[in-house]
Protein backbone atom coordinates (compact mmCIF):
# COMPACT_ATOMS: atom_id res chain seq x y z
CA UNK A 1 0.00 0.00 0.00
CA UNK A 2 2.76 1.95 0.88
CA UNK A 3 4.24 1.57 -3.13
CA UNK A 4 1.17 2.16 -4.51
CA UNK A 5 0.07 5.28 -2.54
CA UNK A 6 3.86 6.80 -3.01
CA UNK A 7 3.25 6.12 -7.06
CA UNK A 8 0.17 8.33 -6.97
CA UNK A 9 1.59 10.80 -5.23
CA UNK A 10 4.60 10.91 -6.92
CA UNK A 11 2.20 11.95 -9.94
CA UNK A 12 1.52 15.20 -8.53
CA UNK A 13 4.08 16.03 -6.82
CA UNK A 14 7.57 16.67 -8.08
CA UNK A 15 9.30 16.96 -5.63
CA UNK A 16 9.11 13.04 -4.82
CA UNK A 17 12.18 10.82 -4.69
CA UNK A 18 12.99 7.44 -3.70
CA UNK A 19 15.94 6.44 -2.96
CA UNK A 20 16.51 2.96 -2.03
CA UNK A 21 19.28 0.37 -1.43
CA UNK A 22 18.95 -2.51 -3.51
CA UNK A 23 15.24 -3.82 -2.25
CA UNK A 24 13.49 -5.78 -5.32
CA UNK A 25 11.38 -2.78 -6.53
CA UNK A 26 8.35 -4.77 -6.49
CA UNK A 27 4.67 -4.06 -7.12
CA UNK A 28 4.36 0.13 -7.45
CA UNK A 29 7.78 0.51 -6.77
CA UNK A 30 8.34 -0.38 -10.38
CA UNK A 31 5.60 1.90 -11.82
CA UNK A 32 7.53 4.46 -9.76
CA UNK A 33 10.97 3.63 -11.09
CA UNK A 34 9.40 3.30 -14.64
CA UNK A 35 7.32 6.45 -14.87
CA UNK A 36 10.07 9.11 -13.11
CA UNK A 37 13.02 7.51 -13.96
CA UNK A 38 15.32 10.90 -12.66
CA UNK A 39 13.69 10.43 -9.04
CA UNK A 40 14.41 6.83 -8.47
CA UNK A 41 17.67 6.24 -7.01
CA UNK A 42 19.06 2.94 -6.24
CA UNK A 43 22.45 3.27 -4.37
CA UNK A 44 22.69 -0.50 -4.48
CA UNK A 45 24.33 -2.01 -1.46
CA UNK A 46 25.48 1.03 0.37
CA UNK A 47 23.09 2.74 3.16
CA UNK A 48 25.50 5.34 4.13
CA UNK A 49 24.99 6.83 0.98
CA UNK A 50 21.15 6.15 0.30
CA UNK A 51 21.08 8.81 3.57
CA UNK A 52 23.37 10.96 2.83
CA UNK A 53 21.91 11.87 -0.50
CA UNK A 54 18.56 12.10 0.76
CA UNK A 55 20.11 14.83 3.12
CA UNK A 56 21.67 16.53 0.39
CA UNK A 57 18.38 16.21 -1.87
CA UNK A 58 16.36 17.37 0.97
CA UNK A 59 18.65 20.41 1.54
CA UNK A 60 18.30 21.58 -2.22
CA UNK A 61 14.07 21.20 -2.25
CA UNK A 62 13.82 17.53 -3.47
CA UNK A 63 11.37 15.36 -0.64
CA UNK A 64 13.83 12.22 -0.98
CA UNK A 65 11.87 8.73 1.53
CA UNK A 66 14.63 6.56 1.99
CA UNK A 67 13.08 3.04 1.17
CA UNK A 68 14.76 -0.45 2.04
CA UNK A 69 14.52 -3.45 4.72
CA UNK A 70 13.88 -1.52 8.45
CA UNK A 71 17.34 -2.88 10.03
CA UNK A 72 19.64 -1.51 7.22
CA UNK A 73 17.36 2.25 6.89
CA UNK A 74 18.68 2.87 10.01
CA UNK A 75 21.09 0.35 12.22
CA UNK A 76 23.67 0.42 9.35
CA UNK A 77 23.34 3.96 8.42
CA UNK A 78 22.86 5.14 11.71
CA UNK A 79 24.74 7.93 11.88
CA UNK A 80 23.90 9.56 8.55
CA UNK A 81 20.25 9.54 10.04
CA UNK A 82 21.37 10.99 13.36
CA UNK A 83 23.86 13.80 11.43
CA UNK A 84 22.49 14.26 7.93
CA UNK A 85 19.00 13.98 8.77
CA UNK A 86 18.03 14.96 12.47
CA UNK A 87 20.59 17.53 13.29
CA UNK A 88 19.74 19.42 9.70
CA UNK A 89 16.01 18.55 10.80
CA UNK A 90 15.45 17.57 7.28
CA UNK A 91 11.69 16.74 5.89
CA UNK A 92 13.15 13.36 4.65
CA UNK A 93 10.87 9.77 5.25
CA UNK A 94 12.85 6.45 5.80
CA UNK A 95 10.75 3.45 5.32
CA UNK A 96 11.89 1.01 7.09
CA UNK A 97 9.83 -2.43 5.62
CA UNK A 98 9.75 -5.61 7.88
CA UNK A 99 9.80 -3.68 11.03
CA UNK A 100 9.98 -5.90 14.15
CA UNK A 101 10.42 -9.98 13.26
CA UNK A 102 8.46 -9.90 10.11
CA UNK A 103 11.32 -11.69 7.49
CA UNK A 104 10.71 -14.01 10.22
CA UNK A 105 12.94 -16.94 7.74
CA UNK A 106 15.92 -14.86 7.70
CA UNK A 107 17.45 -14.45 11.13
CA UNK A 108 18.20 -11.73 13.62
CA UNK A 109 20.88 -9.45 11.08
CA UNK A 110 16.77 -9.24 8.87
CA UNK A 111 15.06 -8.11 12.23
CA UNK A 112 14.14 -4.39 13.81
CA UNK A 113 13.60 -5.14 16.92
CA UNK A 114 14.53 -2.26 18.69
CA UNK A 115 14.21 -0.07 15.67
CA UNK A 116 11.37 2.38 17.69
CA UNK A 117 13.35 2.75 20.63
CA UNK A 118 16.54 3.49 18.67
CA UNK A 119 14.79 6.19 16.16
CA UNK A 120 12.88 7.87 19.32
CA UNK A 121 16.18 8.98 21.23
CA UNK A 122 16.45 10.75 18.14
CA UNK A 123 16.45 14.63 18.47
CA UNK A 124 13.63 16.00 15.86
CA UNK A 125 12.94 12.40 14.23
CA UNK A 126 9.40 11.52 14.75
CA UNK A 127 8.18 7.55 14.26
CA UNK A 128 5.43 6.37 13.00
CA UNK A 129 3.83 2.69 12.96
CA UNK A 130 0.73 2.15 11.09
CA UNK A 131 -1.26 -1.10 11.23
CA UNK A 132 -2.99 -2.15 8.10
CA UNK A 133 -2.94 -1.27 4.00
CA UNK A 134 -5.42 1.90 5.02
CA UNK A 135 -4.14 3.30 7.63
CA UNK A 136 -0.55 3.12 5.91
CA UNK A 137 -1.56 4.71 3.01
CA UNK A 138 -2.84 7.95 5.65
CA UNK A 139 0.37 7.86 6.99
CA UNK A 140 1.97 7.96 3.44
CA UNK A 141 -0.14 11.04 2.45
CA UNK A 142 1.12 12.59 5.36
CA UNK A 143 5.01 11.74 4.86
CA UNK A 144 4.61 13.10 1.55
CA UNK A 145 2.93 16.47 2.62
CA UNK A 146 4.89 16.85 5.94
CA UNK A 147 7.96 19.71 6.79
CA UNK A 148 8.54 19.25 10.27
CA UNK A 149 11.58 16.97 10.07
CA UNK A 150 12.70 13.46 9.66
CA UNK A 151 10.34 10.79 9.74
CA UNK A 152 11.12 6.99 10.95
CA UNK A 153 8.06 4.72 8.87
CA UNK A 154 7.89 1.36 10.15
CA UNK A 155 6.07 -0.99 8.04
CA UNK A 156 5.41 -4.70 8.31
CA UNK A 157 5.20 -5.83 4.83
CA UNK A 158 2.51 -6.50 2.44
CA UNK A 159 -0.74 -8.71 2.79
CA UNK A 160 -1.74 -6.88 6.26
CA UNK A 161 -5.57 -7.58 7.09
CA UNK A 162 -8.08 -4.28 7.58
CA UNK A 163 -8.25 -3.33 10.97
CA UNK A 164 -9.41 0.65 10.67
CA UNK A 165 -12.10 0.63 8.61
CA UNK A 166 -14.45 0.58 11.52
CA UNK A 167 -12.49 3.33 13.42
CA UNK A 168 -14.36 6.01 14.47
CA UNK A 169 -11.88 8.60 13.07
CA UNK A 170 -9.20 9.08 10.42
CA UNK A 171 -5.49 8.67 10.71
CA UNK A 172 -4.50 12.15 12.54
CA UNK A 173 -0.42 12.35 13.30
CA UNK A 174 0.27 12.80 16.73
CA UNK A 175 -3.33 11.00 18.32
CA UNK A 176 -3.94 7.72 19.02
CA UNK A 177 -6.83 6.33 17.12
CA UNK A 178 -9.46 4.35 18.45
CA UNK A 179 -10.54 1.53 16.67
CA UNK A 180 -13.32 0.28 18.89
CA UNK A 181 -14.07 1.99 21.97
CA UNK A 182 -15.23 0.17 24.84
CA UNK A 183 -15.68 0.52 28.91
CA UNK A 184 -13.01 -2.10 30.81
CA UNK A 185 -10.29 -2.97 28.86
CA UNK A 186 -8.39 -1.07 26.70
CA UNK A 187 -5.94 -2.43 24.44
CA UNK A 188 -3.05 -0.12 23.11
CA UNK A 189 -0.70 -0.99 20.22
CA UNK A 190 1.13 0.09 16.88
CA UNK A 191 1.72 -1.91 13.36
CA UNK A 192 0.50 -5.15 12.42
CA UNK A 193 0.34 -6.48 15.76
CA UNK A 194 -2.61 -5.23 16.51
CA UNK A 195 -4.20 -7.49 14.73
CA UNK A 196 -3.72 -9.54 17.65
CA UNK A 197 -4.67 -7.36 19.82
CA UNK A 198 -7.85 -7.79 18.08
CA UNK A 199 -8.31 -10.97 19.00
CA UNK A 200 -7.05 -10.14 22.15
CA UNK A 201 -9.88 -8.12 22.68
CA UNK A 202 -12.52 -10.73 20.94
CA UNK A 203 -11.02 -13.40 23.89
CA UNK A 204 -11.90 -10.43 26.73
CA UNK A 205 -15.36 -9.95 25.23
CA UNK A 206 -15.72 -13.75 25.61
CA UNK A 207 -15.05 -13.11 28.84
CA UNK A 208 -17.93 -10.40 28.87
CA UNK A 209 -15.63 -7.41 28.91
CA UNK A 210 -16.22 -3.96 27.28
CA UNK A 211 -13.02 -3.63 24.67
CA UNK A 212 -11.26 -0.31 23.57
CA UNK A 213 -8.75 -1.14 21.02
CA UNK A 214 -6.39 1.79 20.11
CA UNK A 215 -3.56 2.17 17.25
CA UNK A 216 -0.98 4.55 19.00
CA UNK A 217 0.23 5.00 15.58
CA UNK A 218 2.55 7.99 16.56
CA UNK A 219 5.35 6.98 18.80
CA UNK A 220 6.78 10.06 18.76
CA UNK A 221 5.45 12.65 19.37
CA UNK A 222 3.37 10.19 21.48
CA UNK A 223 -0.10 11.37 21.94
CA UNK A 224 0.20 11.58 25.82
CA UNK A 225 -2.73 13.26 26.51
CA UNK A 226 -5.00 10.01 24.44
CA UNK A 227 -3.10 7.97 26.27
CA UNK A 228 -3.73 9.96 30.10
CA UNK A 229 -7.19 9.92 28.85
CA UNK A 230 -7.19 5.79 28.27
CA UNK A 231 -5.60 5.16 31.23
CA UNK A 232 -8.01 7.03 33.48
CA UNK A 233 -10.92 5.64 31.22
CA UNK A 234 -10.53 1.95 31.27
CA UNK A 235 -10.40 -0.52 34.35
CA UNK A 236 -7.52 -2.34 32.91
CA UNK A 237 -5.03 -1.23 30.17
CA UNK A 238 -2.79 -3.82 28.09
CA UNK A 239 -0.19 -2.61 25.65
CA UNK A 240 1.23 -4.97 22.99
CA UNK A 241 4.11 -4.32 20.80
CA UNK A 242 6.55 -6.11 18.30
CA UNK A 243 9.65 -4.19 19.95
CA UNK A 244 11.89 -4.63 22.50
CA UNK A 245 11.18 -4.11 25.86
CA UNK A 246 13.11 -1.26 25.96
CA UNK A 247 12.35 2.57 25.14
CA UNK A 248 8.78 1.62 23.41
CA UNK A 249 5.36 2.28 23.78
CA UNK A 250 4.98 -0.10 26.70
CA UNK A 251 8.00 1.85 28.97
CA UNK A 252 6.19 5.02 27.84
CA UNK A 253 2.53 4.04 28.56
CA UNK A 254 4.22 2.97 31.97
CA UNK A 255 5.94 6.57 32.78
CA UNK A 256 2.72 8.28 31.77
CA UNK A 257 0.73 5.98 34.60
CA UNK A 258 3.43 6.79 37.12
CA UNK A 259 2.92 10.30 36.34
CA UNK A 260 -0.82 10.45 36.39
CA UNK A 261 -1.16 7.71 39.85
CA UNK A 262 -3.18 5.84 37.57
CA UNK A 263 -5.05 3.22 38.98
CA UNK A 264 -5.97 0.77 36.64
CA UNK A 265 -4.35 -2.57 36.14
CA UNK A 266 -1.58 -1.80 33.21
CA UNK A 267 0.50 -4.62 31.62
CA UNK A 268 2.45 -4.61 28.63
CA UNK A 269 4.06 -7.42 26.35
CA UNK A 270 6.68 -6.78 24.06
CA UNK A 271 9.67 -8.91 22.37
CA UNK A 272 11.65 -10.57 24.37
CA UNK A 273 15.34 -8.63 25.56
CA UNK A 274 16.70 -11.31 23.28
CA UNK A 275 18.32 -12.35 19.65
CA UNK A 276 16.35 -15.40 19.19
CA UNK A 277 17.63 -18.40 16.90
CA UNK A 278 14.08 -19.55 15.21
CA UNK A 279 12.39 -19.49 12.31
CA UNK A 280 9.20 -20.14 10.95
CA UNK A 281 6.16 -17.85 9.89
CA UNK A 282 5.93 -14.57 11.00
CA UNK A 283 3.27 -15.62 13.77
CA UNK A 284 5.68 -18.24 15.03
CA UNK A 285 8.93 -15.34 15.73
CA UNK A 286 5.65 -13.45 17.91
CA UNK A 287 4.67 -16.40 19.76
CA UNK A 288 8.46 -17.48 20.18
CA UNK A 289 8.68 -14.13 22.02
CA UNK A 290 5.73 -14.78 23.53
CA UNK A 291 2.97 -12.51 21.75
CA UNK A 292 0.76 -15.26 20.81
CA UNK A 293 -2.64 -14.99 22.19
CA UNK A 294 -2.72 -18.40 24.36
CA UNK A 295 0.29 -16.95 25.96
CA UNK A 296 -1.13 -13.71 26.48
CA UNK A 297 -4.53 -14.87 27.33
CA UNK A 298 -2.95 -17.30 30.12
CA UNK A 299 -0.86 -14.06 31.18
CA UNK A 300 -3.90 -12.25 31.79
CA UNK A 301 -6.12 -14.14 33.24
CA UNK A 302 -8.43 -15.22 30.37
CA UNK A 303 -7.40 -19.44 29.81
CA UNK A 304 -9.87 -21.12 28.16
CA UNK B 1 20.96 19.64 -18.37
CA UNK B 2 23.31 21.74 -19.79
CA UNK B 3 26.54 21.91 -17.84
CA UNK B 4 28.16 24.51 -18.18
CA UNK B 5 31.31 25.43 -16.70
CA UNK B 6 32.43 28.17 -14.78
CA UNK B 7 35.55 28.76 -17.57
CA UNK B 8 32.14 29.49 -19.47
CA UNK B 9 30.98 31.98 -17.16
CA UNK B 10 34.17 33.33 -15.06
CA UNK B 11 36.24 35.11 -18.16
CA UNK B 12 38.05 36.66 -15.56
CA UNK B 13 41.41 34.93 -14.63
CA UNK B 14 42.29 34.69 -10.85
CA UNK B 15 44.63 36.90 -9.69
CA UNK B 16 47.30 35.15 -7.96
CA UNK B 17 48.37 38.09 -6.32
CA UNK B 18 45.49 39.03 -4.63
CA UNK B 19 44.54 35.64 -3.54
CA UNK B 20 47.85 35.27 -1.78
CA UNK B 21 47.26 38.72 0.11
CA UNK B 22 43.84 37.81 1.08
CA UNK B 23 45.43 34.77 2.47
CA UNK B 24 48.01 36.23 4.50
CA UNK B 25 45.31 37.85 5.65
CA UNK B 26 43.28 34.92 6.60
CA UNK B 27 45.99 33.48 8.35
CA UNK B 28 46.23 36.38 10.34
CA UNK B 29 42.84 36.57 11.34
CA UNK B 30 42.67 32.74 12.05
CA UNK B 31 46.15 33.26 14.48
CA UNK B 32 44.12 36.30 16.12
CA UNK B 33 41.13 33.92 16.99
CA UNK B 34 43.39 31.66 18.80
CA UNK B 35 44.17 33.59 21.35
CA UNK B 36 40.75 33.88 22.65
CA UNK B 37 40.52 30.21 23.27
CA UNK B 38 42.06 27.29 24.14
CA UNK B 39 41.39 24.68 21.55
CA UNK B 40 40.94 25.17 18.45
CA UNK B 41 41.74 23.51 14.57
CA UNK B 42 44.43 25.74 13.52
CA UNK B 43 46.73 23.66 11.12
CA UNK B 44 44.23 21.75 9.47
CA UNK B 45 42.41 25.32 8.32
CA UNK B 46 45.92 26.47 6.90
CA UNK B 47 46.28 23.38 4.88
CA UNK B 48 43.05 24.07 2.84
CA UNK B 49 43.01 27.60 2.94
CA UNK B 50 44.45 28.41 -0.26
CA UNK B 51 41.90 25.70 -1.46
CA UNK B 52 38.80 27.38 0.23
CA UNK B 53 39.84 30.94 -1.02
CA UNK B 54 39.82 30.52 -5.02
CA UNK B 55 36.79 28.18 -4.43
CA UNK B 56 35.11 31.04 -2.60
CA UNK B 57 36.52 34.12 -4.67
CA UNK B 58 37.47 32.64 -7.96
CA UNK B 59 34.93 29.48 -8.47
CA UNK B 60 31.63 30.40 -6.65
CA UNK B 61 29.21 32.12 -8.69
CA UNK B 62 27.64 35.35 -6.89
CA UNK B 63 24.05 36.97 -7.37
CA UNK B 64 25.50 40.36 -9.09
CA UNK B 65 24.92 43.50 -7.14
CA UNK B 66 24.01 41.60 -3.52
CA UNK B 67 25.49 43.00 -0.60
CA UNK B 68 26.59 40.85 1.16
CA UNK B 69 26.97 38.32 -1.49
CA UNK B 70 24.63 35.56 -2.68
CA UNK B 71 26.33 32.69 -3.53
CA UNK B 72 24.64 30.62 -6.56
CA UNK B 73 26.61 27.78 -5.66
CA UNK B 74 27.36 25.51 -3.15
CA UNK B 75 30.37 25.30 -1.03
CA UNK B 76 30.41 22.23 1.77
CA UNK B 77 33.52 21.98 3.85
CA UNK B 78 33.53 17.62 4.23
CA UNK B 79 36.63 18.47 6.91
CA UNK B 80 34.54 20.50 9.52
CA UNK B 81 37.67 21.18 11.46
CA UNK B 82 38.88 23.11 8.61
CA UNK B 83 36.05 25.67 8.92
CA UNK B 84 38.26 28.01 10.43
CA UNK B 85 39.49 28.73 7.08
CA UNK B 86 35.38 29.34 6.06
CA UNK B 87 35.01 31.30 8.82
CA UNK B 88 37.08 33.84 7.91
CA UNK B 89 36.67 34.26 4.14
CA UNK B 90 32.84 34.40 4.75
CA UNK B 91 33.89 37.50 7.29
CA UNK B 92 35.63 38.78 4.98
CA UNK B 93 32.49 38.91 2.43
CA UNK B 94 30.16 40.46 5.49
CA UNK B 95 28.15 36.87 4.95
CA UNK B 96 29.31 36.55 8.82
CA UNK B 97 30.34 39.60 11.03
CA UNK B 98 33.64 40.53 12.89
CA UNK B 99 31.21 39.76 16.12
CA UNK B 100 30.59 36.47 15.37
CA UNK B 101 34.40 35.68 14.74
CA UNK B 102 35.09 37.42 17.82
CA UNK B 103 32.81 34.98 20.08
CA UNK B 104 34.33 31.79 18.22
CA UNK B 105 33.36 28.88 20.62
CA UNK B 106 31.87 31.00 23.61
CA UNK B 107 28.52 31.35 24.86
CA UNK B 108 27.83 34.65 22.90
CA UNK B 109 28.72 33.14 19.97
CA UNK B 110 26.59 30.89 16.70
CA UNK B 111 30.13 29.66 15.68
CA UNK B 112 31.56 26.79 16.84
CA UNK B 113 35.01 24.23 15.70
CA UNK B 114 32.50 22.93 13.35
CA UNK B 115 30.27 24.09 11.04
CA UNK B 116 26.41 24.63 11.90
CA UNK B 117 23.88 23.92 9.01
CA UNK B 118 21.49 27.24 9.55
CA UNK B 119 24.72 29.80 10.64
CA UNK B 120 24.93 31.86 7.76
CA UNK B 121 27.00 30.33 4.47
CA UNK B 122 26.52 27.40 6.63
CA UNK B 123 25.32 24.65 4.06
CA UNK B 124 25.72 21.70 5.98
CA UNK B 125 26.53 20.70 9.28
CA UNK B 126 30.11 18.32 9.24
CA UNK B 127 32.26 17.40 11.95
CA UNK B 128 31.81 13.83 11.80
CA UNK B 129 34.07 12.65 8.71
CA UNK B 130 32.66 10.95 6.07
CA UNK B 131 29.40 13.04 5.47
CA UNK B 132 30.15 15.61 3.55
CA UNK B 133 30.46 13.88 0.18
CA UNK B 134 27.40 12.07 0.45
CA UNK B 135 25.23 15.38 1.14
CA UNK B 136 26.98 17.08 -1.78
CA UNK B 137 26.60 14.11 -4.39
CA UNK B 138 22.50 14.34 -3.16
CA UNK B 139 22.75 18.26 -3.57
CA UNK B 140 24.60 17.89 -6.73
CA UNK B 141 21.86 15.52 -8.28
CA UNK B 142 19.18 17.56 -7.04
CA UNK B 143 20.22 20.22 -8.85
CA UNK B 144 20.67 18.00 -12.01
CA UNK B 145 17.13 17.08 -12.25
CA UNK B 146 15.58 19.99 -11.39
CA UNK B 147 17.74 21.67 -14.41
CA UNK B 148 19.43 24.31 -12.37
CA UNK B 149 22.72 24.89 -13.39
CA UNK B 150 24.58 25.34 -9.62
CA UNK B 151 27.88 23.84 -8.76
CA UNK B 152 28.44 22.19 -5.61
CA UNK B 153 32.25 22.62 -3.99
CA UNK B 154 33.24 20.11 -1.50
CA UNK B 155 36.67 19.84 0.35
CA UNK B 156 37.48 16.68 2.09
CA UNK B 157 40.58 15.60 4.57
CA UNK B 158 42.84 13.08 3.37
CA UNK B 159 41.79 11.59 6.53
CA UNK B 160 37.88 11.02 5.39
CA UNK B 161 39.14 9.00 2.77
CA UNK B 162 39.20 5.98 5.06
CA UNK B 163 36.00 6.58 5.53
CA UNK B 164 33.66 3.56 3.50
CA UNK B 165 31.17 6.33 3.31
CA UNK B 166 32.90 8.39 0.98
CA UNK B 167 33.69 5.91 -1.52
CA UNK B 168 30.06 4.83 -1.69
CA UNK B 169 29.36 8.59 -2.29
CA UNK B 170 32.08 8.66 -5.39
CA UNK B 171 30.58 5.57 -6.76
CA UNK B 172 27.55 6.78 -6.89
CA UNK B 173 28.41 10.58 -7.95
CA UNK B 174 30.33 9.08 -10.92
CA UNK B 175 27.35 6.54 -11.82
CA UNK B 176 25.36 9.78 -11.70
CA UNK B 177 27.51 11.68 -14.27
CA UNK B 178 27.50 14.58 -11.90
CA UNK B 179 29.57 17.18 -13.79
CA UNK B 180 28.15 19.45 -11.12
CA UNK B 181 30.05 18.08 -7.98
CA UNK B 182 33.54 19.38 -7.43
CA UNK B 183 35.45 17.73 -5.03
CA UNK B 184 39.25 19.22 -3.46
CA UNK B 185 40.97 16.97 -1.57
CA UNK B 186 43.49 18.44 1.57
CA UNK B 187 46.23 15.74 1.08
CA UNK B 188 48.59 17.17 4.09
CA UNK B 189 48.98 13.77 4.97
CA UNK B 190 48.04 14.10 8.60
CA UNK B 191 45.13 12.92 10.79
CA UNK B 192 44.58 12.58 14.25
CA UNK B 193 47.57 9.74 15.33
CA UNK B 194 49.94 11.41 12.57
CA UNK B 195 50.62 10.48 9.00
CA UNK B 196 48.06 8.93 7.00
CA UNK B 197 50.17 7.61 4.26
CA UNK B 198 51.69 5.69 7.40
CA UNK B 199 48.66 4.49 8.78
CA UNK B 200 47.43 3.18 5.51
CA UNK B 201 50.84 2.88 3.30
CA UNK B 202 49.37 1.08 0.31
CA UNK B 203 46.42 3.21 0.06
CA UNK B 204 48.82 5.85 -1.82
CA UNK B 205 48.47 7.79 -4.42
CA UNK B 206 44.81 9.00 -4.42
CA UNK B 207 44.55 9.66 -7.82
CA UNK B 208 44.39 6.46 -9.45
CA UNK B 209 41.70 5.47 -7.11
CA UNK B 210 39.55 8.40 -7.91
CA UNK B 211 39.90 7.86 -11.35
CA UNK B 212 39.36 4.34 -11.26
CA UNK B 213 36.14 5.34 -9.62
CA UNK B 214 35.05 7.34 -13.14
CA UNK B 215 36.52 10.31 -11.96
CA UNK B 216 37.92 12.94 -14.07
CA UNK B 217 40.83 13.97 -11.53
CA UNK B 218 43.98 16.14 -11.32
CA UNK B 219 46.90 16.60 -8.68
CA UNK B 220 48.48 20.01 -7.85
CA UNK B 221 50.01 21.68 -5.38
CA UNK B 222 46.41 22.66 -2.86
CA UNK B 223 48.75 26.08 -2.14
CA UNK B 224 49.11 27.87 -5.52
CA UNK B 225 46.14 29.54 -6.17
CA UNK B 226 46.49 29.61 -9.95
CA UNK B 227 46.77 26.11 -10.10
CA UNK B 228 43.69 24.80 -8.56
CA UNK B 229 41.62 27.31 -10.37
CA UNK B 230 43.18 26.03 -13.52
CA UNK B 231 42.84 22.70 -13.07
CA UNK B 232 38.91 22.92 -11.83
CA UNK B 233 38.07 24.94 -14.88
CA UNK B 234 39.62 22.16 -16.94
CA UNK B 235 37.89 19.94 -16.12
CA UNK B 236 35.93 17.52 -18.12
CA UNK B 237 32.23 17.82 -18.67
CA UNK B 238 29.56 15.62 -17.12
CA UNK B 239 31.82 14.00 -14.88
CA UNK B 240 32.24 14.59 -10.83
CA UNK B 241 35.82 16.00 -10.87
CA UNK B 242 38.33 15.47 -7.96
CA UNK B 243 41.07 17.70 -7.18
CA UNK B 244 43.70 16.55 -5.37
CA UNK B 245 45.61 19.31 -3.42
CA UNK B 246 48.85 18.76 -1.97
CA UNK B 247 49.39 20.86 0.97
CA UNK B 248 51.38 21.11 4.33
CA UNK B 249 49.69 21.43 7.90
CA UNK B 250 49.76 24.54 9.26
CA UNK B 251 50.99 26.29 6.28
CA UNK B 252 52.43 29.13 6.60
CA UNK B 253 54.18 28.99 10.43
CA UNK B 254 57.11 27.12 11.00
CA UNK B 255 56.94 25.28 13.97
CA UNK B 256 52.69 24.10 12.93
CA UNK B 257 53.68 22.73 9.98
CA UNK B 258 53.54 18.75 10.17
CA UNK B 259 53.29 18.95 13.78
CA UNK B 260 50.66 16.96 14.69
CA UNK B 261 50.19 19.13 18.37
CA UNK B 262 48.73 21.61 16.14
CA UNK B 263 45.58 20.13 14.83
CA UNK B 264 44.10 21.59 18.26
CA UNK B 265 46.81 23.82 19.99
CA UNK B 266 46.23 27.58 20.62
CA UNK B 267 49.53 29.60 20.28
CA UNK B 268 50.51 31.07 23.94
CA UNK B 269 51.31 34.72 23.58
CA UNK B 270 54.80 34.27 22.44
CA UNK B 271 54.25 32.04 19.82
CA UNK B 272 51.79 33.88 18.64
CA UNK B 273 54.08 36.67 18.31
CA UNK B 274 56.51 34.47 16.53
CA UNK B 275 53.66 33.48 13.96
CA UNK B 276 52.44 37.09 13.64
CA UNK B 277 56.14 37.81 12.72
CA UNK B 278 57.47 34.98 10.59
CA UNK B 279 53.90 34.70 8.05
CA UNK B 280 54.35 35.90 4.88
CA UNK B 281 52.73 35.39 1.14
CA UNK B 282 52.55 32.11 0.49
CA UNK B 283 52.32 30.64 -3.61
CA UNK B 284 52.93 26.76 -2.94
Amino acid sequence: MFAETFYEAGQTNPRLCAVVADISPAGAMTKFSQAFPERFINTGVAEQIMIGMCAGMALRGLRPFAYTIATFTLFRPFEFVRDDLCYHNLPVTIVGIGGGVTYSTLGSTHHAQEDIAVASALPNMAVIAPCDPAETRAATLWCVDQERGPVYMRLGKAGEPDLTSQAEAPFEFGKIRYLQRGRDVCIIGYGPILKLGKELAAKFEAHGRSVSLISAHTLKPLDVDGITEALNAHRQVVVIEEMSPHGGLGAQVKQIAWDIRASCRLDAFSLRDAFIHNYGSHKDLLAAHGLDLETLSAQLGLAA
Amino acid sequence: MSQAHSRAIKPVGLDAAAARQRCLGYRRRILEISQQVTALHIAPAFSCLEMVDVVYHDLMRRDAGSSPPVFLDSFVISKGHGCLSQYVILEDFGVLTRADLDCYCTPAGRLGAHPDYGVPGMEASTGSLGHGMGICTGMAYAEKIQRRDRNIYVVLSDGEMQEGSTWESMMMAANLGLGNLIALLDLNDFQGMGRTSVTHPKFYPILDKVQAFGWDAAEVNGHDAAAIYDAVNSRQAGRPFFLVGRTVKGRGVSYMENAPIWHYRSPSREEYQQALDELKEISS
